[in-house]
């Protein structure tokens, strides 16, 4: 057998499903049994079948990768349920294997993945999409790139209608059906807590959670998920904020994104003026500004 | 001996593993350290905290980086993405070598981010040694491959583990990561001497070693670096330095990790035999 039809066969065995008691399976992929099929390429020893060898392989991948997405996405973990979680996170798996270097992008799939396949959240798929979105803009916010930030006195010179700013990389920018910010928050709140917490306690915090769920009603949100002193925040902005942020996002010059924002907004004429000063004020404090990048 | 081609020609002395749940405690006490040894992968990333943990430490501290995902055995193409990001991070920690394991882990383009054993061929030798070198060609620094645990044997190979690790090496041209846990590890699950292993290995190539616990069970162990170092494997490192020489030596604590301290104190053991090895010399 040559190198490369070795590890694609011992790939497909790692990569299939565990069980529900997590062995391995006996159907081997593509049928047949998977005794025979480990058999062809894994010796046995004097205390391990060929499958038993192949089984730690087949776990350790499997247990892995699960509790990297369970680490990643405790929120939706939380809205789905930790059983269906589970059983939605190895169909994702299945689909959508790893094709990143590196454990970190494990999810970066996960929100368009749910959004095609609807039978795992069920009727709560606004909601499952919406943390799912929350918990990856929060993984791209933690390690993304910043550059030298503009400072409040560097925009008061030449803000004409024609300037163009660049939101920092790092600032994700997200609209969503459900608070699902403060569901976050909360969830996890509880496994900081569950750390130090007897049997008693989690079972209670479990039911917390689960009401907590069940409780959220929906409610349009915009959000900035940004980064102050290497911690990730989510804050909540308005509407009008959201659409400036958004289409400076794509390159548009400040007077045409703040045209975009107030299109068709409540916010009175007498009043848009200030509130663009203050928000600008704002988040310059909070350094979401960098220079634009020169064309060459 | 141990300062040598393949570590950079540096004469480093007992580091520990960087780990985020001792970061606080390395940046506000500042303990002595000879070095860190940090997962490439951890730091592959464009800024926030972990960068600037990292630009911290190496203020004050010499540091050593270690992969887990270059897969050399892997019989796919390199990963471009995964080079540049490396060779970005080089720059930035001027580690003096780079280590990654000799194993497989990836094919057509899907990761399995494990460490996965090799057929011991001499088709599998030659691909693997071809990508060591390549990565050795574009990093532009040393580059030494880490034997790995293993749980499996294939029908296929055509040799044993440390000559097809002394097969890679010199065609690679390239330095050995040793780790003596590995080592005692495999031999367990494959029924060999380990020590016959140690005794085998081109000792002018052990740029670094490894030290590390492991866990017991019914049928094999398993390599978790979740405990203190065993005696059998303190016996096989002892006979590493005695061939080697004093070489840069790290403890791999990844799971259950406990205080700093009682990490650094059970790597700092390793000084038993570094002096006696110094004694013996100077005698």
């Amino acid at each position: 057998m040559r190198l490369m039809e070795l590890q694609r066969t011992m790939a497909r065995a790692v990569m299939q499903p565990l069980t529900r008691t997590e062995r391995m399976q006996q159907k081997a992929p593509g049928g047949g049994k998977m005794r025979v099929y480990a058999s062809r390429f894994i010796k046995p020893n004097d205390r391990l079948t060929s499958f038993e060898r192949l089984e730690i392989y087949n776990r350790q991948y499997w247990f892995r990768v699960l509790s990297s997405m369970i680490e990643d996405f405790p929120g939706l973990r939380a809205v789905l349920g930790g059983r269906r979680f589970e059983e939605a996170a190895k169909a994702y798996l299945c689909d959508r294997p790893s094709r990143s270097f590196t454990l970190r992008n494990l999810g970066s799939r996960l929100e368009a993945w749910l959004r095609k396949n609807p039978k795992w959240a069920g009727a709560k798929q606004k909601l499952a999409l919406d943390i799912a979105r929350l918990e990856w803009a929060d993984i791209e916010a933690f390690d993304g790139k910043a550059e030298e930030a503009l400072r409040p006195e560097d925009l008061s010179g030449d803000a004409g209608p024609s300037l163009q700013l660049r939101l920092q990389p790092y600032i994700q920018l997200l609209d969503m059906h459900y608070p699902v910010d403060d569901l976050l928050l909360e969830v996890r709140k509880d496994d900081e807590d569950t750390d130090f917490a007897s049997n008693a306690f989690q079972e209670r915090r479990k039911r917390k959670r689960v009401q907590a769920v069940a409780k959220l009603k929906p409610a349009e949100i915009y959000l900035v998920v940004h980064r102050v002193d290497y911690s990730v925040y989510f804050r909540r902005v308005d509407r009008e904020e959201f659409l400036i942020l958004s289409a400076l996002r794509q390159g548009k010059p400040l007077g045409k994104a703040i045209d975009i924002a107030f299109r068709k907004s409540s916010i009175a004429l007498a009043e848009r003026a200030p509130r663009v000063q203050e928000w600008f004020q704002n988040w310059a404090t909070l350094g979401w500004f960098c220079r634009a990048e020169k064309k060459a | 001996m141990p300062a040598n081609r393949f570590n950079g020609f540096t004469d480093y002395g007992i580091g520990i593993g960087l780990r985020a749940p001792h970061y606080q405690h390395i940046l506000t006490r500042k303990p002595v350290v000879d070095w860190f040894e940090i997962i490439s992968e951890n730091f592959m990333i464009d800024g926030g905290r972990p960068l600037h943990i990292l630009d911290q430490i190496l203020e004050q501290y010499k540091v050593v980086q270690h992969g887990v995902s270059m897969y050399f055995g892997s019989a796919e193409k390199l990963n471009r993405e995964h080079l540049w990001r490396l060779k970005e991070l080089v720059k930035r920690t001027k580690t003096p070598w780079l280590s990654d394991h000799l194993c497989w882990g990836s094919v057509d383009g899907r990761y399995t981010h494990d460490l996965l054993p090799m057929p011991y061929t001499f088709e599998a030798a030659r691909i693997t040694a071809q990508k060591v070198r390549a990565v050795q060609d574009f990093l532009e620094i040393p580059v030494a491959v880490e034997n790995v645990s293993s749980y499996a044997e294939y029908h296929v190979s055509e040799m044993t583990e440390w000559e097809f690790l002394n097969e890679v090496v010199e065609r690679a041209d390239c330095g050995i990561l040793l780790d003596v846990n590995n080592i005692y590890v495999s031999s367990q699950n494959h029924n060999f001497d380990p020590l016959k292993y140690v005794n085998s290995v081109p000792a002018e190539r052990v740029a670094q070693i490894h030290i590390a616990g492991h866990s017991r069970y019914r049928k094999y162990i398993l390599d978790t670096h979740d405990h203190p170092v065993i005696d059998p494997v303190w016996k096989l490192y002892e006979r590493a330095i005695q061939r080697a020489g004093h070489t840069a030596t790290l403890l791999e604590w990844d799971d259950s990790i406990p205080s700093f301290q009682e990490v650094h104190d059970e790597a700092l053991k390793a000084n038993r035999f570094l002096k006696s090895t110094v004694l013996a010399k100077a005698v």
